[in-house]
């Protein structure tokens, strides 16, 4: 190690042994680093740093000051005696020093702990058994770890507001509250709406939203994970489900380009909620209400279970099994010329499902591929203009041209000279093609989701899977490369996209197929540069860039500037 | 100056035990807060003198002084000032901390109401020292008249030239605003009256990195002093560091306005120099003495925070080298003595408690005050200042057992050096210093038949108090 760096580190004597931190570590950052956890609430690393809630105490000590002149005494490790302060330190807001000495074990950091979680209690519900925190709460869990059995106050608990209506998502339980004002720093400081605050002092501190003011924001529900405790909870999940019940599968988000990285609480074949999780490359510890919402339309009513034909004669789509309306996909294709044949696939498709989009289209010799672009508007967070979760995927996959394909598929159907159509994903119904048009198609198979007016008109009908139902992969707009996990099970007879038309490649040539999402990434990587050497499992939980990108994204260029300059950890 | 034949109003002439320096002109016959009767009195002479100086000799001047702070931490005011970065190019601000709210305290009024050029030079003096063109008059709610009166004195004060821009022609700019707080005794901690005056709730910052000195009013070094230290400066400035230092007592130099109330014969304001009285002395000489026929049982000495001093103690203090043992009251009245003695000089609030006052009648008075103000933002404080209240809510009301003084005692030291800002000190030292010194007759006023039973319904007292 250089001189230079070595300056850069600093001796930290932590529970009796000497560690070296960078200067400028938060105590608390650095007994976490060797994995001496200290308890906190009010602390939240992406946030500045109030001391408020004074859980993180700990004991604190330093060299004595010396007199001018006199040298230090040092013991056989050379370092200096430490004089531990009668005062505790909070651990969240202070930073280290050279020769600090914290001690988390001692009697005095117990002493501390257990005060402020007895004071933290006295005027709580305790209402746990109907609390929708219970199971992940740092009341509950640092209790167990620092708190009594019993208790000691015999007096009237404090009354407060309850059932708050605070905005469109959100119910706030004040008398949950222990007043960490976390929710209050990231409506502030993360989205520039600063609407909630305290009124009333002391022990009746009240967190509220200011008067004519609702928690509305696109990101309100960020509140709901970062508190520590009950107070602010959503209410799509609320008196869902006991989140012990729930199990998380790591996953990220398709609701626009940016693919927040997730966690997704589901159980059995339900999902209940999804969570952000953290990825300083993508969106911190957040993500947008709308991305997060964007789950329930995997179990909505709407959602095709079976595939479907609609015969000749029946003026109704009936269920039929995968055989028989996989054969009359293929039968429909091998009918036509290939000119006379176009598909339209989705930028909202995993790579491997584009990739197969691609083998289909080379299998049957089809040319004319287009997908339905989706330009929104992005908002200075996170949320992303391109409202497809995988355009740079269609891009490298397909190629740059099918963006712009749409107006040729819809005109040549139109002309009638497209006569076989094959859709995923997308309602064509919602692009300026008309229900005539469609209908005056020999065939229309349609792989969907849900019902639709599109999948109405078609003669196949082909339930695929979504994106909590499969695993894969798409790159997102700063061009990272991540990875869906399949969460639960689809429902009825669903398929994968890429197992679909496998399966039709399958009956209409007779082909080998493929069996595992793992063999259609290989064949994906030997024959696309792009994913050369990788595979699913290399991607990883945090994803990998993968193209380079000129896209910043504005709520981590802010973080970036608020690291710097010491606001927060980050 | 204080032996100077000066007239004061009948019935309220000081005491000869005083030295009238801060308090002149409090009291004094056909005195007016204007500043045609401040000029007539050599008013703003002092400014005058000091605008001639280098700042750092003012700075230099109140340093030798020795002054220390009149608000209740009793700093060094010279220090202080001396804190502010040396290399510091952002603006400095000076704030008068005008938000008199301890219990027992109320000298600044008197300067405000009475002499408020006074302040007003002392603070111009102590801005051009610091460096600052914008000061701030911080004033607790309570004080309507004396916001006014302050707002008409600085009127006064541009009008003759002593601020605003190139003051006296010396190249010196200054403002001073007078800003009115909402009524919360947490806004004279100073970083809770810097959150407040930047709009904010008064929550006081986390120290470190928020020392005023250094990153004080928006983000900007910041000096906060007592009205009545920055009237001091004034007078530093007359006489000089060194005299001034002549007064009182080694580093506890000057004169300090004592308050004394509660149960003696004159409650008042007196002005003597640090440590040249003892508690005996106020007590009995400079205020009558007791009510008829009753006994000294306690006095706490400065301000309801500090900690309590029973009749009948004895303290080991040092005189010169020598350890001696001494009574209450022959406690002398300074800052380093009364810490001494395990509690504080304060603010100058004196209270005096005679054996007519039950004691858990007085530390739940007090109690009731600390749960009212707590601001609430950390966790020790906003919960347990409550907690304490509603405990000796119960042992006035006899529904405590003896088991709730330990509780209580413990509650206070969960509090203690656990917070943010002094508060936490300021609430639980109280109860530990009564339980320490008056565990008896708390305990007497418990039952242990109540021991266990769960208590409902919030007494009276809470209900009044709080809701």
């Amino acid at each position: 190690m250089s001189e230079e760096k070595k300056t850069d580190l600093v001796d930290v004597q932590i529970n009796g042994d000497w560690h070296q931190f960078p200067k400028g570590t938060r105590m608390i950052e650095a007994c976490r680093q060797i994995g001496v956890d200290v308890p906190h609430y009010c602390y939240h690393p992406k946030l500045t740093s109030p001391g408020n809630c004074r859980m993180c105490l700990v004991e604190m000590g330093m060299p004595p000051r010396l007199a001018p002149g006199a040298e230090p005494e040092l013991d056989e490790d050379g370092h200096q005696d430490i004089q531990w302060m009668p005062r505790p330190a909070i651990a969240c807001a202070n930073t280290i020093a050279p020769n600090m000495g914290i001690r988390t074990d001692s009697d005095l950091t117990k002493m501390c702990r257990e005060g402020v979680m007895e004071l933290l209690l006295i005027n709580h519900p305790l209402d746990c058994p109907i609390c929708d925190q219970a199971g992940e709460c740092s009341l509950q869990e640092f209790s167990v770890e620092h708190g009594h059995g019993g208790s000691r106050f015999r007096e009237e608990k404090v009354k407060k507001p309850k059932n708050v209506d605070i905005g469109p998502r959100i119910r706030l339980d004040d008398e949950r509250c222990i007043m960490c004002s976390r929710c209050i720093r990231f409506c502030d400081e993360i989205v520039d709406d600063p609407v909630l605050g305290f009124t009333d002092r002391g022990s009746h501190t009240t967190l509220t939203v200011h008067p004519g003011q609702e928690l509305a924001n696109n990101y309100s529900l960020n509140t709901v994970d970062i508190c520590p405790v009950g107070a602010l909870t959503s209410n799509d999940f609320r008196f869902q489900m006991r989140v012990w019940f729930l199990k998380e599968t790591k996953s990220f988000c398709t609701d626009c380009g940016r693919g927040c990285n997730t966690v997704i609480g589901s159980r059995e074949t339900e999902i209940y909620r999804q969570t952000p999780r953290e990825n300083n490359d993508v969106n911190s510890t957040w993500m947008c209400d709308r991305g997060r919402l964007n789950f329930h339309y995997l179990h909505s009513e709407a959602r095709l279970t079976e595939p479907m034909l609609r015969r000749p004669e029946a003026s109704t789509h009936q269920n039929v099994t995968w055989k028989e309306a996989i054969a009359h996909a293929a039968q429909a294709i091998t009918d036509h010329e290939s000119g006379e044949i176009a598909i339209v696939a989705s930028a909202r498709l995993t790579n491997e499902e584009l990739y197969m989009v691609k083998r289909f289209a080379k299998a049957f010799d089809i040319d004319l591929i287009a997908t339905v672009p989706r330009i929104g508007e992005d908002d200075d967070y996170l949320s992303a203009a391109d409202k497809n979760p995988n355009t740079n995927g269609a891009k490298i996959i397909l190629g740059d041209k099918t963006e712009n394909q749409l107006d040729t598929v819809r005109s040549k159907v139109n002309e009638g000279s497209v006569k076989a159509l094959i859709v995923i994903e997308e309602n064509l119904l919602n692009q300026g093609f008309t229900k005539e048009a469609l209908e005056s198609l020999d065939s229309l198979i349609a792989i969907h989701l849900l019902a639709n007016s599109t999948a109405s008109a078609a003669d196949v009908v082909l339930p695929f899977a979504g994106f909590a139902e499969k695993r894969g992969s798409m790159i997102n707009v700063t061009g990272r490369l991540q990875r869906l996990n399949k969460a639960i099970d689809a429902p009825g007879q669903v398929l994968e996209v890429w197992e679909i038309l496998r399966d039709i490649i399958q009956a209409a040539k007779g082909e080998n197929g493929i069996y595992t999402i793992e063999d259609l990434f290989k064949l994906m990587a030997n024959e696309i540069a792009a994913f050369d050497g990788l595979s699913l499992a290399k991607i990883g939980d945090l994803g990998i860039p993968l193209i380079e990108t000129d896209k910043t994204i504005p709520l981590l260029e802010r973080e970036k500037e608020r690291i710097a300059s010491g606001l927060i950890v980050g | 100056m204080g032996k100077k034949k000066i007239k004061y109003i009948e019935g309220k002439e000081p005491h000869e035990r005083e030295y009238r320096l801060v308090f002149k002109n409090v009291d004094r016959e056909g005195w007016d807060p204007s500043i045609e009767t401040f000029l007539k009195e050599d008013g703003y002479k002092q400014l005058k003198k000091a605008l001639k100086m280098k700042p750092a000799e003012i700075t230099e001047e109140v340093k030798k002084s020795g002054l220390r702070g009149r608000g209740g931490a009793g700093f060094p005011t010279g220090v202080k000032w001396g804190f502010i970065p040396p290399n510091n190019e952002k603006p400095v601000y000076l704030i008068c901390n005008a938000d008199e709210s301890e219990p027992g305290t109320f000298k600044d009024r008197y300067i405000i109401h009475q002499d408020p050029h006074q302040l007003v030079e002392g603070m111009i003096i102590s801005c051009f020292a610091v460096g600052a063109n914008t000061a701030y008059i911080y004033i607790r709610e309570e004080f309507p008249e004396g916001a006014e009166i302050l707002e008409q004195a600085i009127a006064e004060a541009h009008d003759h030239g002593f601020l605003g821009d190139n003051i006296l022609d010396s190249g010196f700019d200054l403002q001073i605003y007078v800003h009115r707080g909402a009524g919360a005794y947490i806004c004279g901690e100073e970083t809770g009256l810097i959150e407040s005056l930047e709009g904010k709730r008064p929550y006081p910052r986390i120290k470190p990195p928020y020392f005023p000195a250094a990153l004080g009013l928006y983000m900007c070094p910041t000096i906060v002093n007592n009205v009545e230290s920055l009237c001091d400066v004034k007078h530093i400035m007359e006489m000089g560091g060194d005299e001034y230092a002549k007064l009182g007592k080694p580093r506890n130099t000057g004169t300090r306005i004592l308050c004394v109330s509660g149960d003696v014969q004159e409650p008042g304001y007196f002005e003597v120099e640090v440590g040249s009285v003892t508690m005996g002395e106020v007590i009995n000489d400079l205020c009558g003495g007791l009510k008829k026929g009753r006994k000294l049982k306690a006095v706490i000495p400065g301000g309801s925070s500090a900690k309590v001093l029973r009749a009948g103690e004895t303290y080991k203090i040092k005189q010169g080298d020598e350890d001696v043992e001494i009574g209450l009251e022959d406690i002398p009245m300074d800052f380093d003595t009364l810490a001494a003695c395990g509690s504080m000089a304060g603010s100058g609030g004196v209270i005096v408690i005679d054996d007519s006052r039950p004691i858990e009648w007085v530390l739940n008075n007090i109690n009731t005050f600390y749960a009212h103000e707590s601001c609430g933002q950390c966790t020790p404080c906003r919960e347990g200042s409550l907690w304490m209240k509603k405990v000796t809510d119960r042992v006035v009301n006899g529904q405590a057992s003896p088991d709730d003084i330990d509780t209580l005692y413990s509650v206070a030291k969960n509090i203690d050096g656990r917070t943010i800002c002094a508060f936490g000190e300021a609430c639980s030292w109280p109860t530990e210093s009564f339980i320490e010194k008056f565990k008896d007759e708390l305990v007497a006023a418990t039952n242990p038949d109540n021991s266990g039973e769960l208590v409902s319904p919030e007494s009276e007292l809470a209900a009044a108090g709080l809701k």
